[in-house]
């Protein structure tokens, strides 16, 4: 099992890259929803079965699988944008910085005090370089849509650590997901409304001018 | 069952808990409407204040402490509450001043007069109330910044009742501005403490020595924390305008209350410490001298009346500065009689001004409620017109003149003898109490000519313009209140032997060393027959010759005409001294502390000249000529890190990142 879980989690990295190196909104939220689904899939494979598990697996797997890409997917749609045009970093350059960060966070990953039964997993590294693709996306990424995304990978790498404590303190981690999940997405949700509203544009650039001189 | 109902304890937190609810009527429910809601609300504020002066008075007379603890899952160890005389004898203005301001506000923000501000007015006047008594009450400090900073915001609130004015808005900011540089004050003394006491409760009285020189850290950061809230003079700039905009049963208790509270601290702080060195007396006292000089010398320049008002503040929280000052200079040079006289002084002009300038504060709410302005030149002739408000306005100044047979003498006279003590001493104490006492007699004098000044263009006189506002006395609600002020003032000032043992009581909790060496008390060394012999004969000396003067008066032909008419043939209301015209000397005197600005259109020149305008006024100059240059120089100079904020979404994130990324680095060194 667990060589399929690491094999789940080479490609939730994957997806990362694919995140990173893409321009389309819509491949972009599919992607996520994929990468959700699969995070989804990894507490069954880790842990041994019990009813409250097929609970967690089936919530997580339509809240980050359907749910909130629906969500985002009708606001690409009432938005009337497709593309990302003009990040604030090239795409190729972000590429390679979510390749050095993964290698980074491999090399992390290694060096820190972890149980033995911890130890051969690709959790830890998984969780870093994910977190930091998601830090990659929310600064370089100027729409608001590309903001929601960058914080759900964000998010992902927070939940697969989790999935080390999901033992030991299972319904805080369970709910401390979930809530970053829907308190992002409803920021998220609201400022997508706000600035739309305010300045026509889901530019998050345009926020400078809210700037006190 | 029953003593511990009534026990101090119970009262005093029961009276907080009121407090800190008697907005709630007003907010909430749906069924009653505001009129009706304000009246419940100001029937719990007044239990309140009754349970809680009850409470505290109690614990003065009987001169026990109190403590208590709550345990809770905190990082910063227990919670711990108590009530000693010291927080007794602050809770004394904390309940009475707001209970009293309470029943004012019933008249003077009536719910249907100002429907939109009544509700959050009321709701943040409790929470004022109760977080004042929490701050007096906390003995750590995390439940101390807890209550101060409750305390803070909810005066922020209630200075910006009418915040669709510009000028209360800007008043608002700035008190924001100044309250939280000194909060910020505070998060640097509590720690400081920690590291001198090893906890974060507060340390037993006397038990820190004063001479190392973190303890000179800790004494200079809490002057400047408390005295920003206390509104000594370099740091008073939030004041004047907090005061003067906001509603006036609100700056009653600020100017009241609020300002004491920043004492307390201050003087809860130094009672933590022994053998204090020379210069944090000296210190205190310069600081009293200058707040208390400076302040007259502001007030007398103003032309509205609250500002002034606040101006007088400032010049009494330096009279109690100064009384402290000789507190501590006595505690150098190791004299309990300057100990006692100086820090009684200090404690009894904390009531006594809570006292009158509450009282003056309501008058002025009355008379402005009267006459529709804040403009002293527009007024006059106010007595003719509201004759009660005249007479107990007429009582507060005479007590912040610091005259017999008012409050304000005794507490004065106090520090005087204090004084006079320091002068038989040696050395630097013998120079700085020689140089002092004629400082407090020059703001003794000035104080004098600006309350004639008031009283005098206020309601003497005939009115200067004519309002459309119909002048009426107040009602029962507003006058009421300023009666049980003005009482209080009369009752101190005449029997001052009713408040010489709790005074003791709290001075010995602040300064323990006095109980090791008895054998000096009050009594002895204050003449306080005397002070009531005299001012009950000065009373039936007034009082036998109005009678006379009225008896005289019937009997002659009576004219009216208006007041300095200069034996011109049609003397006219204009030709009035006004406000500036009276302070002009003093003004003048001042000049250069004061910089008033003097504003000239027209020239007069010959027999018929045309249109032209004097007018003159005293510029807040700490404010506009020291801070406010001094922090644009400092924006110019900071543009660059200004970069920082660049309004960049992105970039925010950016900082978390490399925040991130330095610490997972920082893991591998």
């Amino acid at each position: 099992m667990i060589t399929l879980a690491d094999q789940l989690l080479v490609l939730v990295l994957l997806i990362n890259f694919i995140l990173l190196g893409t321009s389309r909104l819509f491949f972009s939220i599919r992607a996520v929803a994929v990468q959700g689904v699969l995070l989804g899939i990894l507490p069954g494979l880790i842990h041994p079965f019990s009813w409250h598990l097929v609970g967690i697996t089936i919530v997580i797997i339509a809240v980050k699988g359907f749910v909130i890409p629906q969500l985002l997917g009708r606001a690409v749609r009432s938005a009337e944008i497709k593309r990302e045009a003009e990040p604030f970093v090239g795409y190729v350059a972000t590429l390679l910085l979510g390749a050095l960060f993964t290698a980074f966070s491999f090399g992390f990953a290694g060096r820190l005090p972890m149980l033995p039964e911890h130890q051969n997993y690709m959790f830890v590294p998984a969780s870093i370089a994910t977190l930091m693709a998601g830090f990659l996306i929310l600064t370089t990424r100027r729409k608001v849509i590309s903001q929601v995304i960058g914080y759900l990978v964000l998010d992902n790498g927070i939940f697969i650590f989790g999935l080390l404590l999901a033992e030991a303190m299972p319904i805080m981690v369970e709910a401390g997901a979930l809530l970053d999940l829907l308190v992002g997405t409803f920021v998220m949700g609201i400022v997508i409304n706000q600035i739309n509203r305010e300045f026509s544009s889901l530019d998050t650039s345009l926020l400078t001018s809210l700037k006190e001189e | 069952m029953m003593q511990e109902l009534f026990a101090p304890g119970t009262l005093v937190f029961s009276a907080t808990l009121l407090a800190a609810v008697s907005g709630v009527p007003l907010v909430c429910t749906r069924r009653l409407n505001a009129s009706q809601g304000q009246i419940f609300s100001i029937f719990l504020m007044l239990i309140a204040s009754c349970v809680g002066v009850a409470g505290a008075i109690l614990v003065l007379l009987s001169g026990h402490t109190f403590l208590y603890e709550l345990i809770w899952q905190s990082p910063f160890g227990p919670c711990q509450i108590g009530i000693d005389p010291l927080s007794a004898w602050f809770l004394l203005p904390v309940f009475l001043i707001p209970g009293c301001a309470a029943l004012y506000a019933r008249t003077y923000w009536h719910a249907d007069q100002h429907p939109a501000t009544v509700r959050t007015m009321t709701f943040f006047f409790g929470v004022m109330t109760a977080s004042m008594s929490g701050v007096v009450l906390a003995r750590d400090g995390i439940s101390f910044l807890f209550a101060w900073e409750i305390m803070a915001l909810a005066a922020y609130f209630l200075i910006s009742t009418e915040d669709e004015k510009p000028d209360v808005a800007e008043a608002g900011t700035l008190y924001m501005i100044s309250t939280h540089t000194g909060t910020l004050g505070l998060f640097a003394l509590f720690p400081l403490l920690n590291l001198l006491s090893g906890s974060w409760l507060f340390p037993a009285p006397t038990s820190l020595d004063a001479t190392s020189g973190m303890s000179a850290v800790v004494f200079v950061t809490a002057l400047f924390a408390f005295g920003l809230k206390a509104g000594i003079m370099p740091l008073h700039i939030w004041l004047p305008s907090a005061h003067a905009n906001a509603p006036s049963h609100i700056s009653a208790v600020m100017s009241g209350v609020i300002l004491k509270v920043g004492v307390y601290g201050l003087l809860r702080t130094l009672s933590f410490f022994h053998t204090v060195p020379l210069w944090w007396g000296c210190c205190v006292l310069i600081l009293g001298v200058v707040s208390g000089v400076a302040g007259v010398a502001f007030a007398l320049g103003q032309n509205d009346l609250k500002r002034l008002l606040a101006y007088h503040s400032i010049e009494n929280i330096g009279i109690i500065f100064m009384g402290l000052g000789v507190a501590l200079i006595g505690q150098t040079t190791g004299s309990t009689v300057m100990m006692l006289l100086g820090m009684s002084g200090a404690l009894l002009h904390v009531l006594n001004h809570a006292a009158f300038k509450a009282l003056l504060f309501m008058g002025a709410g009355s008379v402005i409620h009267a006459v529709g302005t804040r403009e002293i030149d527009l007024m006059g002739g106010a007595a003719r017109r509201i004759p009660y408000t005249a007479l107990l306005f007429g009582v507060g100044s005479v007590a912040i003149c610091g005259l017999p047979p008012l409050n304000g003498f005794v507490s004065e006279l106090l520090i005087y003898l204090g004084f006079f003590q320091g002068i038989q001493r040696e050395g630097g104490a013998a120079v700085a109490s020689a140089l002092a006492a004629p400082a407090l007699a020059l703001i003794g004098g000035l104080a004098v000519a600006c309350f004639v000044k008031v009283y005098g263009i206020v309601f003497l006189g005939v009115p200067r313009a004519e309002t459309d506002v119909e002048c009426h006395e107040a009602g029962w609600q507003m006058l009421l209140p300023m009666l049980l002020l003005g009482v209080l003032c009369l009752g101190i000032g005449l029997v001052p032997a009713l408040v010489v043992d709790p005074l003791q009581r709290t001075s010995l909790t602040i300064l323990p060393i006095l109980a090791r060496t008895t054998g000096l008390p009050l009594q002895e060394l204050v003449p306080l027959t005397m002070i009531t012999v005299s001012g009950v004969v000065l009373l039936v000396l007034i009082a036998a010759l109005a009678v006379w003067y009225r008896r005289r008066l019937a009997g002659m032909p009576c004219s009216e005409t208006v007041t300095w008419g200069c034996a011109y043939q049609r003397p006219a209301p204009r030709m009035q001294y006004s406000a500036s015209s009276f302070a002009d000397m003093l003004v003048s005197m001042f000049a250069f502390v004061l910089k008033p600005q003097s504003h000239r259109k027209g020239v007069i020149s010959d027999l018929s000249p045309d249109c032209a305008r004097f007018s003159r006024h005293v510029p807040e100059v700490v404010l506009e000529m020291l801070y406010i240059p001094a922090l644009m120089h400092l924006y110019r100079r900071l543009s660059g890190i200004r970069r920082l904020q660049s309004g960049v979404l992105q970039q925010y994130v950016l900082y978390s990142l490399v925040t991130l990324i330095v610490l997972l680095v920082a893991s591998y060194l």
